[in-house]
């Protein structure tokens, strides 16, 4: 056997093996009726679109009740709902029963759903994590370090947590995501976007990506525009034709009438939610431990004001990465944006922070410290969230796991005694030399309050007056050291230089050809 | 590191905490109970549960020491009628100390890498291509396949019990001899199951403690030491009093023993362990069927051939000479004896006595009295500590965990640890035999790259695992639907397929033993 094939092997069957292990683990809702959890959820959605015509998933009928756990997300979890609702039908048809089987819970049923979220992260999601850090990826030169990285992002936490414990289809959407960044960085523009319209029909969440997508397609669009009118206008023809084509393609059964299509829209953006759901380590929630915003001010003032500082706040990055664009700035950007979405908007989940930790992965190689940091404090966000559902154990569990593989990978004895013919072959460092002590120590320091707040969120009862004591204290605390995080990354991408990467010559040139640009279009606006 | 490695792979343990358990978790909540609430003269005597404490009386103490807290944790699961009680802090407890008391084997096994390191160190070894025999060593040891199955999903404490093993073997080789003798004596209190290896312990400590050696390691006759004989004995005797005292005291010596060696049960354990008697009871059954077939049998035994439900506990043989005890034990004595001949006479010290501590284990496996599965493990544990030193031991290990692990499958049956199962093993081979490959191999050899050291009727053999598995899983129930009529037949493949390959390994390990120096 060849050692690359050892060793991929190797990979493959841990990650499925720690992902098995932690869907042996209750999921959200077990054995709590009348509503159940997201399992619940994603089942009904089987029983609703395996029953009912299509026109009739997202209208509240006689045999679609909304308020029960109605259809929220667009067409292609829809498709894949009714495609698991065909399987399970031939399965057991009791599972899928209309009405009858609601809250259904089973040996079988638990394994069948555990078993397809488990096939769907094989065809999506883990492909495109091997693709991206063996062959996209600019920063590692050894196979060694590239492995490495492959295990430290397929063993993140969070995304397992959330996926096989708690029970949603986040790989299908983050994997179409990352297959739509994979697409980009190697230049096939066309197949990246049309990966990210999958993605973004999956789950509308993924908009959280949308802007640096855009950004990104139309600053390249606009750079060849500027070198070849021609080029240019073909490129932005093509990928608005792709776009457009592969939207209409997932929506074609909602496209009957308008009256269908909003209604749709309508269950897609629920702005009647309200600001935040639970406790969320976003900025209006740590916010709320001062202001009672929730009391104060009404749900469409709130919506503007989300809506309008995310959009202040994103400026920068957006701007950045459009007159700018070059792929490591768009990693950058997809980091940026994902936080800001998160922090800043309107009704946002636990589990979103995932979209966040998504563009994190991509830049473990580049930064393996800042970003093994972040997805410890990103698992840590939705600590409340897994207590709840029964996966203290299984959180524990992975993400002490993580942290070790991620120490024992980089450190120097562990790679001389798995490399001990080749002495000289560039190592992957848990922390770069030219970080300081100073940092060294607020990491101790942050994965210690992490460690303590855990404890007293398990162990001590909070006080009778508070209930949420502790939940929203680990959200503030989590939401810190985002807000921190995001500062880092704008500062990152802001002052990343082009010529420092790969790609250098035609980043540079572009570069050139944008400041030549710029004045060009100072003497316009002087003229004018 | 090592630690750190053996921390990571007690996460994953712990993630395994609400796997399926079997009856063996209650086995345990109920000794926790009775140790905790019924007077020491009453352990051995109370029959409230079907769960009898059938292990010698040390293990029962380390029980007792978990009630303690226990208590604290959840007071119901030590209540004597409590029987099935199993709330989520209570798999919990129990899962946590099968983990905690592991660390005596990451202990044990990392004291033995480094003691490993060194000697290696001393004999020049060639560093080529390889991986650090440390690492690879911790690796085989801590996540052995088995081992994880039996305590971690099964449920079971073999991890602490395999720890004091390992470090009376380690003690032993340092020439700690009587550090090592009141290890194994401990280990001998707390399950009995050790007795299998009792005999290589025996000669190898009477051998070096009693007489000395000549510059090529003969022995020296003369050199019998009678103040060194009794000082050993004194420490064995002393650790078994402390044990079975109190019981001898109060007259229930026999009571006792009664409870550690049923020789009620059958011949066989439920699921036929892959050892001689399924292949006994294999050509027992084919010769009834043949025979009533051929109708050459009286009447009165062609009813009997024609039962396929044959996996009952006593298995009535129509054909072939019934078994009792004594014939296995004869059996598994004669097969023991050159063993420990050739250690009293071999000159090679440590990697002999390891050697033949795993051989007796495997003669005890293949020939014992009821004999289960999860024994294969006392081979495999002790013989990974030689596979790093010697190509034909480190061959015999490969088929053999590759073997003896998989016939631990049916031990978990449900069909949600199924894809963990196959996912560890599949990972515990492709690592155990990338790394002894590389190890054995010389790099400019090419053409060994698939199943490395293996022959090509062995890497049949293997493959054919596969072919076994698809029909188990799939084919018997789906394809040919013989589930209600022949539920046992894949079990019964499993045995027997593991059992053909199992007495291969120990016809070429005996040979290896006896011959290969």
């Amino acid at each position: 056997m060849k050692n690359v094939t050892v060793h991929l092997s190797l990979i493959i069957l841990f990650a499925i093996v720690i992902r098995w292990t932690i869907s042996l683990h209750p999921y959200s809702g077990a054995g709590k009726p009348p509503m159940f959890g997201d399992y619940e959820a994603q089942r009904h959605w089987m029983e609703i679109t395996y029953n009912l015509p299509v026109g009739d998933w997202y209208q509240n009928t006689t045999d679609n009740d909304l308020q029960y756990w109605g259809l929220d997300y667009p067409p292609l979890t829809a498709y894949h709902s009714w495609a698991l609702g065909i399987v399970s039908h031939s399965l057991n048809s009791s599972w899928v029963e209309l009405h009858k089987s609601r809250g259904l819970e089973s040996y079988d049923h638990k394994l069948f759903m555990r078993y397809s979220v488990l096939v769907v992260d094989l065809i999506v999601y883990l492909p495109a994590v091997f693709v991206y850090f063996l062959f996209c990826s600019p920063g590692l030169h050894d196979q060694y370090s590239q492995l490495v990285v492959c295990t430290v992002a397929l063993l993140y936490p969070g995304l397992m947590l959330i996926d096989y414990g708690h029970f949603q289809y986040n790989c299908v959407s983050l994997g179409f995501a990352l297959w739509g960044v994979i697409g980009l960085c190697k230049g096939h523009d066309l197949l990246g976007s049309l990966a990210f319209v999958l993605a973004l029909n999956y789950k509308q969440m993924e908009l959280y990506h949308a802007v640096p997508f855009f950004c990104y397609l139309l600053g390249k669009c606009i750079s060849h525009f500027r070198k070849n009118y021609h080029e240019g206008m073909v490129k932005f023809v093509k990928l608005s034709a792709v776009v457009l084509a592969s939207f209409s393609i997932c929506w074609l059964p909602f496209l009957q009438s308008r009256e269908q299509l909003t209604q749709v829209l309508h269950r897609l953006f629920p702005f009647a939610r309200g600001l935040f759901e639970d406790k969320v380590a976003n900025v209006w929630c740590s916010l709320s431990l001062v202001v009672k915003f929730k009391q104060i001010l009404s749900i469409s003032a709130l919506t503007k004001i989300c809506l309008t500082t995310t959009l202040l706040l994103i400026i920068p990055s957006s701007l950045d990465l459009l007159f700018r664009p070059s792929i490591p700035k768009f990693k950058l950007a997809l980091v940026n944006s994902s936080l800001i979405f998160f922090l800043f908007s309107f009704q946002v989940h636990e589990k979103s922070i995932l979209l966040a930790a998504l563009p994190v992965l991509l830049l473990l190689p580049e930064n393996f410290f800042a970003c093994i940091w972040f997805l410890l404090i990103s698992t840590f966000s939705m600590l409340p969230l897994l207590v709840n559902d029964g996966l203290t154990i299984a959180f524990l569990a992975s993400t002490l796991l993580f942290y070790l593989l991620c120490d024992i990978l980089t450190c120097v004895e562990f790679q001389q005694s798995v490399n001990r013919c080749n002495q000289n072959i560039t190592r992957l460092k848990f922390f770069l030399e030219k970080q300081s002590q100073m940092l060294f120590a607020a990491f101790i320091v942050s994965i210690t309050g992490m460690v303590i707040l855990t404890f007293v969120l398990l162990a001590i009862r909070p006080p009778e007056r508070y209930p949420d004591l502790f939940p929203v204290i680990v959200s503030a605390y989590s939401c810190a050291h985002f807000l921190m995080f995001l500062v880092y990354f704008h500062w990152c991408q802001l002052t990343i230089s082009p010529s420092s990467f790969l790609s250098s010559s035609n980043d540079r040139t572009e570069s050139i050809q944008d400041n030549l640009s710029v004045k060009r279009q100072h003497k316009k606006l002087k003229s004018n | 590191m090592l630690w750190r490695i053996s921390l990571a792979i007690s996460c994953v343990k712990l993630l395994l905490v609400y796997a399926y358990h079997s009856t063996d978790f209650e086995v345990h909540r109920n000794w926790m109970a009775i140790t905790n609430s019924l007077p020491l003269d009453e352990w051995y005597i109370s029959d409230i549960s079907q769960w009898t404490l059938d292990y010698p009386p040390v293990f029962a103490w380390m029980e007792k020491c978990f009630t303690y807290v226990a208590a604290f944790i959840d007071p119901q699961m030590l209540i004597l009628d409590n029987l099935n009680y199993a709330s989520n802090s209570t798999i919990a407890f129990q899962r946590l100390s099968v983990i905690v008391t592991d660390f005596i084997l990451v202990y044990a096994v990392i004291e033995y890498a480094k003691y490993y390191k060194k000697i290696s160190k001393s004999s020049s070894e060639s560093e080529g291509n390889n991986f650090d025999p440390q690492l690879v060593l911790t690796f085989l040891l801590l996540a052995n396949v088995g081992l994880l199955i039996v305590d971690h999903i099964h449920f079971q404490y073999n991890g602490i019990l395999f720890g004091i093993l390992i470090l009376s073997i380690l003690r032993i080789s340092q020439d700690c001899l009587y550090e090592g003798a009141f290890w194994f004596a401990l280990l001998l209190n707390m399950k009995h199951i050790y007795l299998y290896i009792a005999p290589a312990f025996g000669i190898y400590l009477l051998r070096n403690a009693c007489f000395q050696s000549d510059k090529d390691g003969r022995i020296i006759w003369t050199s019998f030491s009678f103040q060194r004989i009794f000082f050993l004995a004194s420490i064995v005797a002393s650790v078994f009093t402390i044990s079975f005292g109190p019981f001898l005291l109060k007259g229930q010596l026999f009571q006792v023993l009664g409870r550690l060696f049923p020789f009620k049960r059958g011949l066989c354990h439920a699921y036929w362990a892959p050892n001689f008697w399924t292949l006994y009871n294999v050509l027992d059954k084919g010769l009834a069927i043949a025979g009533s077939r051929l109708n050459l049998l009286p009447s009165n035994m062609t009813s009997a051939a024609a039962m396929t439900g044959g996996l009952v506990r006593e298995y009535e043989h129509s054909i072939l000479p019934t078994v009792k005890p004594f014939h296995t034990f004869l059996l598994t004595a004669l097969s023991m004896l050159p063993l420990v001949l050739r250690l009293w006479f071999s000159t090679k010290g440590r990697n002999c006595f390891v050697e033949c501590l795993s051989m007796c284990a495997f003669c005890a496996f293949l020939f014992g009295w009821h004999v289960h599965e999860k024994a294969v493990l006392l081979i495999t544990i002790p013989l990974t500590l030689v596979v790093l030193d010697e190509k034909s031991w480190a061959k015999i290990f490969l088929l053999l965990s590759f073997v003896g692990h998989y016939s631990l499958f049916p031990l978990i049956y449900t069909s949600a640890e199924s894809p963990f199962k196959c996912g560890v093993f599949l990972m515990y081979t492709i690592f155990s035999f990338y790394s002894l490959g590389k190890r054995h191999l010389r790099r400019t050899k090419k053409d060994d790259h698939f199943l490395p050291l293996m022959t090509v009727t062995e890497k049949i053999y293997l493959v054919g695992f596969a072919l076994l598995h698809v029909y188990n899983q799939l084919l018997h129930h789906y394809v040919f639907r013989l589930n209600s009529t022949l539920p046992f037949l894949p079990l019964l493949f499993t045995s027997l397929y593991c059992a053909l390959g199992v007495f291969y390994i120990w016809i070429i390990s005996l040979k290896t033993f006896l011959l290969n120096r």
